[in-house]
């Protein structure tokens, strides 16, 4: 009944009208074999020659890249246009822009998963690739801005003849710990869920070297009720261990500027602020590349409308909260009665950095509320649109918090402009180089979506389910053993 | 079709504990290596470079019990602890041992006004600021740094000059403090006990207060 549905009106799910009856998450009546096939088939075939060019383009940001931090090692980081009274600027900007685009891929995985949100089955994969790739984008901003990247080393923890021990009061170091912890939970998270489904590309290897490389990262999994028993077991404790981070990385990524003095920067609020912006940006983020990802390799009926909907309207909550922090913010440096506190916002709304704050505004507090529109939220042009104009906005709103606290400094004599240089630019262009360098290759070579999980929201995977008419019991067991 | 039914043979089963072993092994001893090899305490102490002259410490500050500070004047007054100039050695050297073949390069130091290029021991980094008359004023001794010079004929280093190595005397000075009568007395040995021998007094007038701030030595 369900598919007759489907295939009367295949890529409208968004029908809430009926609470009773949810609309099915995965469209086409796919089952089990149909699923792992379109899946497979998009790492199997032959390169696609749209794939190589834009890989060829990446590559081309990653040699960007490459060739500004080789200017910035060499020269010192007074290539960048940073002065004495503005110290931070695009580095630090692009470091909190990355890390908080990361933030997706970690709810997804981890809070929407424990709250049995199961729409998240079918963009967690990639969200989750976008957030690893998305961290070592952002790393490399701190690791490059202290200047003599080889001595980075003195932020850890390492016995040294110095007696050098990293400060354990500042937060920065708190973020060392943040960063590195969220890297290595996302990366362990990722790869724990692609175990089963690098098990079914392994299964289906046609020649021996890719069974032996993809055996390799299998480690041993046949998809034994043992294995699925562990298996959900290590998923439920890195999405409890997930959970916290979503929350923690970018709350500390706040406190490298609320725990400092500078008025615009000591805030209270920065944590929450902080964390809805990141889910902000990084929702913002998985929309626009899934846009382009079903588009491109034909997964409409696995990452539906539904499922961009269902992200849109988390765009418009985070986007409702970080509208309201904005407003916030002037009403705390009104009511504050401190001069400082009030000229720094005055002063950031109508001051010389004017333009980029009205930037911020219209695109990350009055572009999300088209959201409310139903007809907007589910049109891919206009949620494409959108969801790059706040991810404009969301890297404008870190400039102008680090910017425009710095350039007026408590000394008039020091007030000042920034200008980026070229290699500023060049090395922001880099990082998206390196991103979607790492991205494209994942959507080359690995499941872009978690194909046993996919399967355990089908109709037929619940066993009170109505099922599918047309399917006998036996067909389910052999596809399920197949895949 | 797949190729078989078993990729791995079946010792594949034992390769992860046996991988994971070899790393955390080879990684402890990686470090170990490096903290014992790579560092001052192997790297620099015992460096004993070759003089212009074959002066001996032994005989001049040790046998024949000359103070350090007849040659190295500036040790109180200046940062830095100078080396001689050759009129310094001519003092005595004008009339004692007049034709010794050792100290022909001296002499001809002398005749040519050219200085002896002796070659620097205890070289710290060009970022570090190091002041010898705020040590001495502060009560340590010329033998806690460069050791029982007496008795040496060539110089040699003998502490490992790293950051560390200071700071730990930055932290915990007392122990390492004497009397301002006592400084280049080459013998001279901490309490064994880490007393506190040259205690800085309430009666005192000055506080002998290391700086453990960056800036106390990176200026």
């Amino acid at each position: 009944m369900s598919s007759a549905k489907a295939h009367a009106a295949p890529l409208t799910n968004t029908d809430d009208s009926n609470p009773a009856e949810r609309s099915p998450l995965i469209l086409g009546g796919a089952g089990f074999a149909s699923v792992t096939n379109s899946v497979a088939h998009i790492v199997e075939r032959k390169t696609p020659s749209g794939w190589l060019v834009l890989f060829a383009a990446a590559l081309t940001g990653l040699l960007i890249l490459a060739g500004s931090l080789g200017k910035l090692v060499y020269t010192g980081v007074g290539v960048w246009g940073l002065n004495d009274t503005v110290f931070w600027a695009w580095d630090i900007t692009g470091f909190v822009f990355w890390i908080g685009i990361g933030h997706a891929g970690t709810l997804i995985s981890a809070i929407l998963f424990l709250f049995r949100q199961k729409w998240r089955t079918s963009i967690n994969r990639a969200a989750e690739a976008m957030t690893i790739f998305a961290v070592m984008a952002a790393g490399i901003y701190p690791a490059f801005h202290v200047g003599r990247v080889w001595l980075l080393y003195w932020v850890f923890p390492v016995p040294n003849q110095m007696s050098l021990w990293p400060n354990f009061k500042s937060p920065l170091l708190w973020d060392v710990f943040a960063v590195s912890t969220y890297a290595t939970v996302s990366i362990l998270f990722w790869y724990v869920g692609l175990v089963p489904d690098l098990a079914t590309l392994r299964d289906r290897a046609t020649t021996r070297v890719r069974a032996v490389v993809l055996g390799i990262f299998a480690i041993g999994w046949r998809g034994s009720h043992r294995h699925w028993l562990n298996y959900e077991k290590a998923y439920l404790i890195l999405a409890g261990l997930s959970t916290p981070l979503v929350l923690s990385v970018h709350t500390i990524v706040s406190f490298d500027f609320a725990t400092s003095v500078i008025p615009g920067w000591h805030t209270t609020i920065f944590p929450p602020y902080f964390v809805a912006g990141a889910v902000f940006s990084g929702f913002a983020m998985v929309v626009t590349l899934m846009v382009i990802v079903r588009k491109a390799f034909g997964l409409e009926n696995i990452v539906t409308l539904r499922h961009l909907e269902n992200m849109n309207k988390i765009i418009l909550t985070t986007g409702s909260i970080v509208g309201y922090a904005y407003a916030i913010e002037f009403f705390t440096a009104w009511y504050s009665g401190n001069n400082y506190e009030r000229f720094t916002f005055i002063n950031r709304a109508f001051g010389p950095y004017a333009w980029a704050y009205w930037t911020m505004v219209s695109c990350n507090v009055i572009s999300p509320q088209l959201f409310w529109f139903k007809k907007i939220r589910t049109s891919i042009p206009a949620m494409f649109v959108l969801s790059i104009f706040v991810n404009i906005g969301m890297w404008f709103e870190r400039f102008v918090i680090i910017v425009t606290s710095l350039h007026r400094d408590y000394l008039p004599t020091s007030w000042t402009y920034f200008r980026p240089t070229i290699w500023d630019i060049s090395l922001f262009l880099g990082t998206f180089g390196l991103f979607f360098t790492a991205f494209l290759a994942f959507l080359r070579f690995l499941p872009a979506i978690a194909i046993s999980e996919v399967k355990g929201v089908l109709p037929e995977a619940d066993p009170h389910g109505h099922g599918h008419g047309d399917e006998s019991d036996d067909a389910h067991d052999a596809e399920a053993a197949h895949a | 079709m797949t190729p078989g039914r078993y990729i791995f043979p079946p010792w594949s089963n034992r390769l992860p504990p046996v991988v994971l072993a070899c790393v955390v092994l080879g990684a402890t001893g990686a470090s170990a290596a490096i903290g014992y090899y790579g560092t001052n305490k192997h790297l620099e102490v015992g460096y004993q470079p070759t003089q212009p002259v074959e002066y001996s410490h032994k005989l001049h500050a040790g046998d024949l019990g000359m103070d350090c500070r007849y040659c190295h004047s500036s040790v109180e007054r200046s940062s830095y602890a100078a080396v001689p100039p050759t009129q310094t050695c001519m003092n005595c050297h004008s009339k004692v041992r007049t034709d010794s073949v050792k100290l022909l390069p001296v002499r001809e130091s002398w005749a040519t006004d050219q200085p002896l290029p002796w070659v620097r021991v205890h070289n710290l980094p060009d970022y570090v600021y190091f002041d010898h008359s705020a040590h001495l004023a502060a009560g340590v001794g010329c033998s806690t740094c460069h050791g029982r010079i007496d008795q040496m004929v060539t110089v040699r280093q003998v502490q490992p000059l790293t950051m560390g190595w200071c700071l730990d005397c930055h932290r915990n000075a007392g122990p390492n403090l004497r009397t301002q009568a006592e400084l280049t007395k080459m013998d001279w040995q901490p309490p064994p006990d880490g007393t506190v021998v040259a205690a800085i007094t309430k009666d005192s007038k000055r506080q002998v207060n290391p700086p453990l701030h960056c800036s106390g030595c990176h200026r």
